[in-house]
């Protein structure tokens, strides 16, 4: 097994005719980090981990473990385990020898192919299963052999694409843990892709978020939540409520914004000055019901078990999204405020 | 009532197997009634009781050779045929500049027939052909090599005939595998040697042996070319030719339906052979877009 301190993106780009699907990802891997690459569909993940796995050539840029030069070599050389969107199990051999098949590329000894391909099938609790062909398995049991598959390398850098996209809710959230527990127990470095953000921020340690082939921002998960760089990663991390308004009135602490016949007071991210257009952004779980806000008429109630999502029009036409604890009705009037600690304003 | 019609439903018996009724009229009709009745001709012939006809193939060394020319002709071109597209077809399985063209002059030979193809070989493979003549201007050799009226004018032939089909066939079972399979074993440590016998081989084996099946029927049932460019007085006597000549020359029927028989018997149990090696494979899904 080789092992690594550092893998360096450099200006990674790779286009398809022409057009950039991903443009310069400089990036730099810590061992044993957990990193998701976030972003919408089309966004340029898959493409992000084809050129870290070898499978497609860069256009530009270049790829470094720690002081050698990744980018030139072919996938079979570089070392790292894939787990495909698709899993592409091998459909004629068995789970064993599915497992085994990385192993007996490596020419170990038989012992220890038998030895460790066990090891990962018991990792992925599939003992019973270990002679099924994988068109006898279901989608999750596949999942797992995938896994297993990439893992039993012991490979310097696991790259997973969207391992978890068709399975069920349930069966997600348990894979989830799996993963994390596996990368925690086997000490692996790992790249995630996936475009559920609630999925990246509960399992990475950093996370980068892609749009249109170009990192929007980098960062660890409390700080893209909580600080969106842009109005996109915003909308992208939760904050359904993004309103257009001018600024009114700026200071280093506060600004205060207003259009659709309402006020707001937030924080400013980037540089603002009083008559800028800007993008208002709130979560909804940030906007409450109260005395004095905005008036409003509720349109839709969903129940959401502990909480209820509630859609209502200002007076001017604008769709508020917010959270209630007791029930409104739909035509009822209400009265919406956000809390100014949790308003953000981002530049058009 | 509506009880007994899902019962039935079920078992996939209802009302649109109608739609089988001209179909099967016309597999009765032109398939079945003559094969019937050929079959039942072999087993009337003039004299030597039911089994005359085949006792007068099976005795007769010159009748009976026949099946063992046509086999040495039909196996061999068969196997090169899917043996060469392999490669071949593995090859053009992506996508590339000019890979129409490319598919476009390998599939030529099938439009042209077989009775082209003959004079095109006549022409290049003869005494006085091409081949022969540069060969010799070259100072290589002194007297003409051998190459049509014999076995390899034949051979030459079913090779230039049967390739396109098996290529055209194995093309298409290659696209059927999904290519992130080999991605993935490329992932796993493996070059492209491993990654083509241990996963692409495996998959595209059931596929191999039904190319592997229908070239060779193409080829054994092989009557122009083999009279054509071969020798069909001797060393390409092939069985259609004794057949032929069986009813077209000493007017026996029972005679040639007995070796039409015998012909079909052959194929099938050559058939039957590699589709027997075929099921020790997997035969299941291969995730492409086949
Ligand atoms: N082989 C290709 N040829 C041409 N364009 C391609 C090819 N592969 C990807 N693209 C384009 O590159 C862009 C990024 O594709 P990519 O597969 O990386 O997206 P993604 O982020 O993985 O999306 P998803 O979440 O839907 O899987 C897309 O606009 C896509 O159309
Ligand atoms: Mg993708």
């Amino acid at each position: 097994m080789t092992t690594f301190e550092k893998l360096r993106l450099d200006g990674v780009t790779r286009r398809f005719g022409g057009k950039d699907a991903l443009s310069g990802l400089s990036l730099e891997i810590r061992k044993g980090e957990f990193i998701a690459l976030l972003g919408p569909s089309g966004c340029g993940k898959s493409t992000a981990l084809n050129c870290l796995a070898g499978l497609l050539p860069l256009s530009e840029g270049s790829i470094w473990q720690d002081d050698k030069r990744l980018d030139t070599l072919p996938p079979e050389r570089r070392g790292f385990g894939m787990v495909f969107q698709s899993y592409a199990l091998f459909p004629h051999l068995s789970v064993r020898k599915n497992v085994a098949f990385g192993l007996q590329m490596r020419r170990l000894p038989r012992t220890e192919v038998r030895r460790r391909t066990d090891e990962a099938i018991r990792l992925v609790r599939l003992e019973e299963h270990a002679t099924k062909l994988p068109g006898q398995l279901s989608g999750g049991q596949q999942q797992r052999v995938a896994i297993a598959r990439a893992v039993v390398l012991e490979p310097s850098l696991v790259l997973m694409d969207e391992p978890l996209s068709n399975l069920d809710a349930k069966l997600r959230l348990e894979m989830r843990t799996e993963i994390r527990r596996l990368h925690q127990s086997l000490g692996l470095t790992t790249v995630y892709v996936t475009h559920d953000q609630e999925e990246a921020l509960s399992m990475a340690d950093r996370l980068v978020v892609l749009r249109d082939g170009r990192v929007q921002q980098v960062g660890a998960p409390e700080e893209l939540h909580t600080r969106p760089a842009n109005r996109h990663v915003a909308d992208f991390m939760g904050y359904r409520n993004l309103l257009p308004m001018r600024v009114v009135s700026a200071s280093p602490a506060f600004v205060e914004v207003e259009g659709g016949g309402m006020t707001l007071r937030g924080t400013a991210i980037g540089e603002l000055t009083a008559g800028d257009e800007a993008m208002a952004g709130v979560r909804p779980e940030d906007l409450r019901l109260g005395e004095g806000g905005v008036p409003a008429t509720v349109e839709v109630v969903e129940y959401q078990g502990r909480e209820l999502a509630v859609e209502a029009r200002t007076e001017q036409g604008t769709m508020l999204h917010l959270r209630a604890a007791e029930r409104p009705s739909p035509g009822d009037k209400i009265s919406v405020v956000a809390d100014p600690a949790r308003v953000l304003v981002f530049p058009l | 009532m509506t009880a007994l019609r899902h019962r039935l439903a079920e078992r996939g018996v209802d009302r649109q197997l109608l739609l089988l009724v001209p179909g099967l009229l016309c597999v009765l009709t032109l398939f079945v009634y003559p094969f019937a009745y050929g079959v039942g001709l072999s087993f009337q012939p003039t004299h030597g009781g039911v089994l005359g006809a085949y006792k007068d193939f099976f005795t007769d060394a010159y009748q009976r050779d026949t099946i063992g020319t046509t086999l040495q002709l039909s196996l061999p071109a068969a196997f090169l045929n899917v043996a060469a597209s392999v490669p071949i077809a593995y090859r053009m399985r992506g996508r590339f500049r000019g890979k129409r063209l490319l598919t476009t002059l390998l599939v030529v030979p099938i439009t042209l027939g077989t009775v082209l193809t003959a004079e095109g070989l006549l022409n290049f493979l003869g005494p006085t052909g091409w081949l022969n003549r540069t060969l010799m201007s070259a100072g290589i050799i002194d007297a003409p090599v051998r190459l049509t009226n014999n076995y390899w004018g034949v051979f030459f032939s079913l090779v230039i005939t049967g390739f396109p089909f098996a290529f055209l066939l194995i093309l298409s079972y290659l696209s059927g595998i999904d290519p992130t399979l080999e991605r993935a074993a490329a992932t796993l440590g493996a070059g492209w040697w491993p990654r083509f016998h241990r996963i692409t081989l495996p998959l595209l084996a059931p596929g191999l042996a039904t190319t592997f099946c229908l070239t060779f029927v193409l080829a054994f049932s092989v009557f122009p070319s083999a009279i054509l460019v071969g020798d069909p007085a001797g060393t390409t006597r092939v069985i259609s030719i004794a057949a032929y000549h069986a009813a077209y020359e000493s007017y026996d029927y029972p005679l040639a339906s007995a070796i039409a028989v015998v012909m079909g018997v052959v194929e099938l149990a050559v058939v039957a052979a590699v589709l027997g090696v075929r099921s020790l494979f997997y035969t299941g899904s291969t995730g492409g877009k086949g």
